[in-house]
């Protein structure tokens, strides 16, 4: 065991924390101040801005190659730019389920022209990808996917409907699972498509989340044809009818590391012992410990994960304990900043703003209770029925 | 940066399990409630070296609590009833800078109050290591009488120790000793909590796999998948904090009593949350001192207790952190 950083990590974490420090407050200061919510479209737009920063800088996907807009960094080394950025306070990746979502499919199943197309427009906020998985009737029971797309001449005709889409509304693109085959049923006969969302006959409409903003869309594909010469590559990922093992191979990518890394939770920990600071209560203090240990242990379960990636170990389902955990860590800080703020936390605010954000970790990227199952299955080994 | 134990310490540890696979079944662990402690894989243990683990070479192996870590995960998984946590963590260190071990080597069967006043396997105990307002003693069994406690785990063969300090059996009268000393002794407390936890863990998912009701086994329910996955999440994340403690320690990182605190007090809350949801998956058959898993519930409650209670350690880590 070796906990130091080695000398080139240590100047990695301190270039990183001078870029951030000091593009950040000049991105706060071009929009006076204060931005808005990236859930909102004046927010958004702003947060673009921060967004192509980062990519001049080349900050903003660290861990892939240079020729795909990235500097080749180590997994240790974005941990560090992680926490390097939630330190700082810097704001929430509005491109992040490009980044952190599809991209690694990409990189597993694109072709190299795809890879070409794809990787560098994402990175630069150029393109602005959302997930197109659940469906009205498709949600934890992913499988149930009904939107269908037919085989046509020169390419795909698409029906059905998508929703949850997070900011679908300001997204250009769409990452989506169809079914390409009618007779199919569940897992089997779905494709991996890319739909750019200003195909003719897709509808786009925006909805507000639990805390008003609109964060959410449902997508409308109305007899929509999507040609296969859309994007170049083409539209498919992976290959026709193998869309679940597409979708399901970096699925814990989404669950595990690269969505929630424990930067985000250990500055909200902080954060929480500062407003416990400004005005200690004590009755809350073990509370407060109880939160802090917890983030710190999440800090320390990714070190092991990532060792054990860097020696070669895949991504288990053991990210599924992990989502659970990170998603009710994240509910417990910001429920117990509220309880700090007493009558206060009804205010809208940072704190009030985040616990609504938390609340949805627990539902999102596979509920918890979906979670539990895949653990007490796939780790414990527990029969499925 | 790297969270991981090497091969040496891989080796160590799966020596080490392997010979409490053989040598401490659950039988072993019965025979301590009622009858003789078995010194058979004390003294293995002895033999392989783990008496003297932290005590420099030549007299030991000269390895650190890193080197431990994985070792006590074991020995609690097997519910080993000897005192290891005193012998080897606590007491084999102080005895190697302040008494001439050149010539024995092992240290015995110690004991110590250190981590609470009911002192496990009293009467076995070859020598006491007792503390006083002036420091630690090393006390021979001639120089205290002991009133046996009706321990919950009677695996425990707890004592109170009645005895009086004198001038001549100080060992040290340092407080960093001291204190280091009972650091030590916590963190091999959690390390073995870690281990008990998994044991239960491991005995419920057997049982549950198994036993069928309405026509299945019990472990397709949901209701019981999610108290298991609940168990093996909290596991999960006590046991890293654990290891790292450890590190701490082995390194004399200055945040060591904060890491040794945060990892007592998530381990006791992670072993007995999962002895919790054992029993409860179990159903009536844990409910009896017929089925295995008393032994290791039983050893939960009291190591959770002992040396620092989770809400202790939990206020040890607010001091360190200002709160």
């Amino acid at each position: 065991m070796d906990l130091t950083w080695s000398p080139a990590e240590d100047a990695f974490r301190a270039e990183a924390r001078s870029w951030l420090t000091e593009h950040l407050a000049a991105w706060q200061d071009r929009h006076g101040g204060e931005p808005a919510s990236g859930d909102t479209r004046e927010g958004f737009a702003q947060h673009l801005d921060w967004e192509r920063d980062l990519f001049a800088g080349r900050w903003a996907a660290v861990s892939w190659p240079a020729e795909h807009g990235g500097r080749g960094a180590t997994l240790w080394e974005w941990l560090i730019f992680e926490e390097e950025y939630y330190r700082a306070g810097c704001p929430p990746r509005v491109t992040q389920n490009g980044i952190f979502l599809l991209a690694p499919t990409v990189f597993e199943f694109g072709t190299p022209e795809q890879q070409a197309h794809i990787l560098p427009r994402m990175a630069a906020a150029e393109d602005l990808w959302c997930q197109g998985w659940s469906e009205p009737n498709a949600g934890s029971d992913l499988a149930g996917i009904r939107a269908k797309a037919t085989r046509v001449d020169g390419g795909w005709r698409l029906d059905g409907q998508k929703t949850w889409t997070t900011r679908g509304a300001f997204c250009t693109h769409l990452f989506g699972l169809f079914r390409t085959d009618p007779e199919s049923e569940r897992h089997r006969g779905l494709s991996y498509l890319l739909v750019p969302l200003d195909t003719p006959g897709v509808t786009v409409r925006g909805f507000g989340r639990l805390d008003g903003d609109e964060g959410f869309a449902e997508v409308f594909f109305d007899g929509a044809f999507l040609a296969d010469d859309a994007l170049p590559g083409g539209v498919v990922l992976g290959e026709v009818g193998q869309g679940w093992s597409v979708a399901m191979a970096t699925t814990g990518s989404e669950r595990g590391l690269t969505l929630r890394s424990p930067g985000r939770f250990l500055a909200t920990a902080g954060r929480l012992i500062d407003l416990y600071r400004a005005d200690p209560q004590p009755r809350l203090r073990e509370q407060l410990v109880d939160a802090w240990m917890r983030a710190e242990a999440y800090g320390l379960f990714t070190l092991d994960t990532v060792t054990r990636l860097s020696g070669g170990a895949a991504m288990g389902a053991d990210s599924s304990i992990n989502k659970v955990w990170w998603s009710e860590l994240d509910c417990d800080l910001h429920e117990l900043a509220l309880d700090l703020l007493g009558p206060d936390a009804e205010l809208e605010g940072p704190w009030s703003k985040g616990w609504q954000f938390a609340l949805s970790g627990p539902i999102y990227a596979g509920t918890n209770e979906i979670q539990r199952n895949i653990a007490a299955e796939r780790v414990l080994g527990l029969p499925r029925k | 940066m790297f969270f991981g134990f090497d091969d040496n310490q891989l080796a160590f540890r799966d020596a080490v399990r392997d010979l409490l696979d053989k040598q401490c079944p659950p039988d072993v662990v019965r025979a301590a409630w009622d009858g003789d402690l078995d010194l058979g894989v004390w003294r293995a243990l002895d033999e392989m070296g783990v008496t003297t683990a932290l005590v420099p070479e030549p007299a030991g192996l000269g390895l650190d609590e890193l080197s431990l870590a994985l070792v006590l995960e074991e020995t609690g998984r097997a519910g080993l009833p000897h005192p290891v946590v005193d012998t080897v963590l606590v007491a084999a260190p102080l005895l190697a800078t302040h008494d001439d071990v050149s010539d024995a080597p092992s240290p015995g069967l110690v004991v110590t109050n250190l981590g609470g006043p009911n002192v496990t396997c009293a009467a076995d105990a070859d020598r006491f290591l007792l503390k006083a307002a002036d420091g630690l003693h090393l006390v021979e069994p001639d120089g205290v009488s002991l009133a046996p406690l009706d321990t919950v785990d009677g695996a425990r063969r707890a004592a109170r120790i009645e005895w009086q300090p004198v001038a001549a059996t100080l060992l040290t009268d340092d407080p960093a000793e001291v204190a280091s000393a009972f650091d030590r002794g916590a963190f091999g407390t959690a390390a073995q909590l870690v281990g008990l936890a998994q044991r239960m863990l491991d005995l419920t998912v057997g049982y549950v796999s198994q036993r069928e009701q309405f026509g299945q086994p019990v472990g397709a329910f949901q209701a019981v998948k999610h108290h298991l996955a609940n168990a093996l999440k909290e596991l999960a994340f006590a046991r890293p904090a654990v290891h790292r403690a450890a590190h701490s320690l082995a390194v004399g990182a200055d945040s060591r009593e904060r890491d040794v605190s945060m990892a007592k007090a998530m381990a006791s809350d992670a072993a007995r949350y999962v002895g919790r949801q054992a029993l409860q998956c179990h159903g009536a058959i844990g409910y009896t001192v017929e089925a295995d898993l008393h032994l290791y519930l039983k050893r939960t409650w009291a190591l959770a207790a002992a040396w620092g209670d989770a809400a202790w350690h939990r206020d040890r880590v607010c001091t360190a952190l200002g709160i």
